[in-house]
């Protein structure tokens, strides 16, 4: 090849790569002002919320849009509250489904179950909602609420979470749908990095006579504890966003009550239900910053697994 | 096959098969290990080496399709009868494999899971059984003063002889090395080689490699397989200095494998 054809084609290359690197600069970027942008605008419009309220806005449970007062109390426990329930159900159901997929079913049941699994984490939530409204919360007020009044409504401490109406609508409901929406996350996460565990390992526990339970609680686990809190996360964050199915079951009530049996709110769902109706800059510039407190939540949830994941890794001697 | 019988054997196989699904990787097998001395199994890569050595703690049923025929005997008892428990087999017979796999866990937690399996020991009783292992396993001296550090932290060859601690912990009677020292460095492997030499005193030993020289080395019986035979077994310098079948000669040798 002629040399001036050759420097013409480096050029060109040279050209490229130039072109590329700040293609991809451009798009990490735009991440960032993007992200600086939401937070930008949250924090403008909450400012009246701010004036108004001061930091009295995180305590009140107040909710009055006559009155013109308004508190972030009952939708920030509604949405912590129901997204807990989410996990404590979520997290062993999910675990337990990764163990049987990975260790114990049986080879040609794995493929199925897991595309079902991957299905079911593909359903939109407008019909998680509709499903919840009409099938789960009239079976949940008709079987299960009395139930728990009854059983669990005796129990000392815990029965005041446990005693209520059994009307179906409730917290407790909105946290079990969204468990179920949770599941097919958090379980093919664990799934996956349950399936890159050397078998070598596995065997060296199976080899001092370890069960399948105390391999996978004890071995594979910790060894796979960054892609678990990580699917955990996942879950976790979609919980907290979740709006729609949330917003058909858990009734959309500014009460604050310390029994999960009574109708609730949570910020998403406050978001939907009023921003259409809301009149007044007072009413809107509150709903705002109920969107900046969700915000902020989130970040300090992910934040806090950070945290965690530092505590295992120094608890385990590194 | 067997010229001279074996005084004290520790493990009898009977007519052993082995199956990978339909492929039949172990032919007839029929072998004596004899109790506390140190058993090579060598050949060309396939030859079944690995596989006869997993039938003895039955590492094989993790697999669906895997299975055994035939006799194990250890002290009379056959391992491979349904009815055998698999946790207490693994028990008394330990493994250490071709890659250190030290469990996320500390040093200490790393020896003292196994132990915690079968045996319900107070702190005390915990701490002298770990110092016993790692002194055993030749680590003592290097890790004393970060028992509390994870295992994964250790060189590759302080690894190794973590996992052999480990296995050992639980003082089992019979040691299986699947080619310990595939994944060390020369001065690591020579640690394992006197390792084994001392550990032989109080543990049968079966190790299979894939070197030679570390055979003639550090065992005292050797089993020469090819293709899922058992072509020649005897004690160690006869098979190197005098094999009975060409085949062996020719492997030995290096004309072949």
């Amino acid at each position: 090849m002629p040399t001036s054809q050759l420097d013409h084609r480096l050029k060109r290359q040279n050209l490229l790569d130039i072109l590329f690197r700040g293609l991809t600069r451009f798009s990490a970027l735009a991440v960032l002002t993007l992200l600086l942008g939401i937070i930008l605008s949250l924090v403008i419009g909450s400012v009246p919320a701010i004036k108004e309220f001061g930091w009295g806005f995180l305590v009140s449970s107040d909710w009055n849009p006559v009155t013109d007062r308004y508190g972030a109390l009952v939708p920030i426990v509604g949405t912590l509250v129901t997204a807990s329930i989410a996990l404590l159900i979520a997290i062993p159901v999910s675990f337990g489904i990764a163990l049987f997929l990975t260790e114990l079913s049986p080879q040609w049941l794995r493929r199925p179950l897991g595309i079902a699994i991957e299905l079911l984490a593909g359903i939109p939530s407008i019909i998680y909602g509709m499903w919840g409204l009409f099938i789960f919360v009239p079976f949940f007020a008709d079987h299960i609420e009395p139930w728990i009044n009854d059983h669990l409504g005796h129990v000392p401490l815990i029965s005041p979470l446990f005693t209520g109406p059994n009307m179906g609508i409730s917290i407790l409901a909105a946290g079990i749908i969204l468990a179920i929406m949770v599941i097919p996350f958090i379980a093919s996460v664990m799934r996956d990095v349950f399936d890159v565990v050397p078998s070598m390992l596995k065997e060296s526990a199976y080899g001092l006579g370890a069960t399948t339970w105390e391999v996978m609680y004890r071995v594979v686990l910790p060894y796979t504890k960054i892609g678990v809190v990580g699917g955990i996360m996942l879950g976790l964050g979609r919980a907290l966003g979740e709006t729609m199915a949330v917003t058909f079951v858990i009734g959309n009530a500014h009460r604050l009550n310390a029994s999960l049996l009574y109708p609730g709110n949570s910020i998403s769902s406050a978001l939907a239900n009023e921003f259409t109706e809301a009149v007044g800059d007072l009413y809107t510039s509150s709903l705002i910053e109920l969107g900046l407190i969700l915000f902020f939540i989130t970040f300090v949830v992910l934040s806090l697994a950070r945290l965690l994941l530092l505590k295992l890794t120094q608890r385990e001697g590194r | 096959m067997n010229a001279e019988p074996i005084a004290n054997p520790k493990l009898i196989v009977k007519n052993l098969n082995f199956y990978y699904g339909a492929d039949r990787a172990l032919k007839d097998i029929n072998l004596t290990i004899p109790e506390k001395m140190v058993t090579a199994f060598i050949g060309p890569s396939g030859c079944g080496k690995s596989t006869l050595l997993r039938t003895f703690n039955r590492m094989y049923q993790l697999y669906p399709k895997q299975r055994a025929e035939g006799e194990i005997l250890m002290d009379g008892q056959n391992l491979l009868d349904k009815k055998q428990d698999l946790n207490t087999l693994r028990a008394k017979v330990g493994m250490v494999f071709q890659k250190p796999t030290p469990f996320p866990m500390s040093i200490y937690d790393n020896i003292a899971f196994g132990v915690k399996l079968y045996e319900n020991l107070s702190s005390h009783e915990m701490a002298e059984r770990v110092e016993w292992a790692l002194k055993k396993a030749a680590l003592w001296n290097e890790v004393k003063d970060k028992l509390k550090q994870s295992g994964t932290g250790l060189s590759g060859g302080q690894q190794q002889r973590l996992c052999i601690a480990r296995a050992i912990a639980v003082k089992p009677q019979v040691l299986l090395l699947d080619e310990p020292t595939s994944a060390l460095d020369p001065i690591s492997t020579a640690h394992i080689e006197k390792l084994v030499d001392e550990l032989k005193k109080d543990f049968t030993i079966v190790i299979v490699t894939h070197n030679m020289q570390q055979a003639a080395r550090v065992s005292d019986y050797t089993a020469y397989m090819y293709l899922g035979d058992l072509v020649e077994f005897g004690d160690t310098s006869t098979v190197f200095t005098n094999p009975k079948r060409k085949e062996t000669e020719d492997y030995i040798t290096g004309r072949f494998g």
